[in-house]
């Protein structure tokens, strides 16, 4: 094949190792930054104030057996005291039609920030926790999550 | 049309112990993006709102979204003060509108 | 010769015996498909408050104590689960026990029988075959049984579908190995009723079953069939002596 058929701007040689490179990112899934409606709902959620990692644990299998019903717990470190509280968690996805999950109001009666449910994942994708304090500070934890399929379905 | 739900509690609790409250509701939570057998998307019914108040004041409260899984649970934590009544109210679309108690002896 | 001959076929008989007989200690090699679930999906089944086929459970408890307890007490029903499909005189054959509970309905209770695989029967199933929870299956000995379950085991073993597969070829010959990434069970029926993830529902061996023939691109028999019966049938027996589990979770 001649050159002038190729990208001009590189070098099949280079091409050849940014091709490479890309194929070894999508087999091996990092990270992704979160699609724009993800993003938008995380804004919604913190009124576009900064989000911190950490304090926040989403209890969540690495890999899940069926994406209609994955466990969840979200822990927060907390006294959940009227001084020092979690006023409310969130749970978002990136991949689903809608990434909305779940929004939980909580306050001191609570005595602990922790709230368990289930969740349905359309394809492996990451799951994020989101934690408001009274402080009005925003914390998150994100956990990327592999979903498998069971086999012999219904209707085929 | 009401649906059936489990609410557990422990039976009882010591004054300042963070029990565990577990709902169990049955409903399809039919997200709305699925399409029917006949082709056609099959229309949003889901639950949509929980709240629970112990003796009158809300202690919890959830926003729930399609993509909760279908026989949606919840748990969340109480901190038992005193014996009384948890009312947990759920709300959803087609008119879902249903209050159902359980009661926490705190000895 | 005749006496050897003799030794011999009562010895073959006595391995067969012990053989079919389940639960030979250090020879039991059956699993049930609890044991290929994720943790997670094992925490769902142990947990009743967490089980989502504890709904169904409730609701079989409340439709068991309007219909059926003027009959029978809840603890006259522990093992029936674990027995069925069982003969039933009056017509000659194997009913399961959706059919059992249905033909009480009509016979006894005087009302109208429930639709197959509809939230009412599963119910009933679900609470019933949780009286059964814990004991181990015991197959009916009724030995009129016998050419129903030889049917069901002829079933098992024969090829369907557009895929020609047979239930044995993946459930005896590769059980433990992976299809489409998912564990193939051994296929023992130790907790049907079962909630299924991948329906979001409950539903019954013969649901299950149908979805097996579905996969194997065959047109499924339908729900009460002769069929399925006897495959039930076959099935218990192979799995006898296996821990009920009933209300199970499964993937």
């Amino acid at each position: 094949m001649s050159a002038s058929t190729a990208t001009p701007a590189v070098q099949p040689r280079r091409r050849a190792l940014l091709l490479a490179g890309a194929c070894s990112v999508l087999l091996r899934p990092a990270l992704a930054a979160p699609t724009a409606e993800a993003q938008a709902a995380v804004a919604r959620f913190t009124g576009g104030q900064p989000v911190r990692d950490g304090r926040v644990v989403l209890g969540i299998d690495a890999v899940v057996e069926n994406g209609n019903t994955v466990p969840l717990t979200v822990t927060v470190d907390s006294p959940m005291t009227a001084a020092d509280h979690v006023q409310r968690i969130a749970v978002f996805t990136e991949l689903n039609p809608q990434p909305d999950v779940l929004v939980c109001h909580l306050g001191p009666a609570n005595g602990r920030a922790q709230i368990a449910t289930r969740m349905r994942m359309a394809q492996s994708q990451t799951v994020t926790a989101l934690a408001q304090l009274n402080d009005g500070s925003f914390w998150r934890h994100r956990v990327e999550v592999v979903v498998a399929l069971a086999a012999c379905l219904e209707g085929g | 049309m009401n649906i059936r739900v489990l609410i557990r509690l422990p039976a009882t609790a010591r004054p300042g112990e963070v029990v565990e409250v577990r709902l169990l509701l049955q409903h399809p939570m039919e997200t709305g993006f699925r399409p029917g057998a006949d082709g056609r998307t099959v229309p949003r019914n889901t639950v949509r709102r929980i709240e629970a108040s112990f003796e009158g004041e809300r202690v919890f409260a959830a926003d729930l979204f399609p993509a909760i899984a279908a026989n949606p649970y919840l748990a969340f934590a109480l901190r038992a003060t005193r014996s009384g009544t948890l009312a947990v109210s759920i709300e959803g679309d087609n008119g879902l509108a249903q209050r159902e108690t359980a009661v926490l002896t705190v000895t | 010769m005749t006496r050897a001959r003799l030794a011999m076929a009562g010895l073959a008989g006595a391995l067969a015996l012990a053989a079919g007989a389940a639960g030979a200690a250090g020879f039991d090699t059956r699993r049930s498909g609890y044991e290929d679930m994720s943790p997670s999906t094992q925490a769902l089944q142990r947990d009743d408050t967490q089980n989502p086929a504890m709904l169904w459970v409730s609701d079989g408890e409340q439709r068991f104590a309007a219909d059926c307890l003027r009959c029978h007490s809840v603890a006259s029903l522990r093992g029936v689960a674990a027995r069925h499909p069982a003969w039933d005189a009056a017509s000659a054959k194997p009913v399961t026990l959706a059919a059992r509970i249905n033909l009480c309905r009509t016979r006894h209770v005087k009302a109208p029988a429930l639709a197959a695989e509809s939230d009412g029967l599963l119910a009933l199933e679900a609470y019933l075959a949780l009286q059964s929870r814990g004991q181990p299956l015991a197959p009916d000995g009724t030995l009129a049984l016998r050419p129903f379950r030889a049917q069901g085991e002829r079933l098992f073993q024969q090829r369907f579908g557009q895929l020609e597969f047979s239930c044995a070829q993946c459930h005896d010959d590769n059980a433990g190995r992976r299809l489409a990434g998912a564990p193939i069970p051994q296929a023992h029926p130790t907790g049907y009723p079962i909630y299924r993830l991948e329906w979001q529902g409950m539903g019954s061996l013969q649901r299950r079953l149908r979805n097996c023939m579905s996969g194997v691109r065959a047109e499924p028999f339908a729900y009460g069939s002769d069929e399925f019966t006897a495959i039930e049938l076959y099935l218990k027996q192979r799995a006898a002596g296996m821990v009920m589990e009933s209300p199970a979770v499964r993937p």
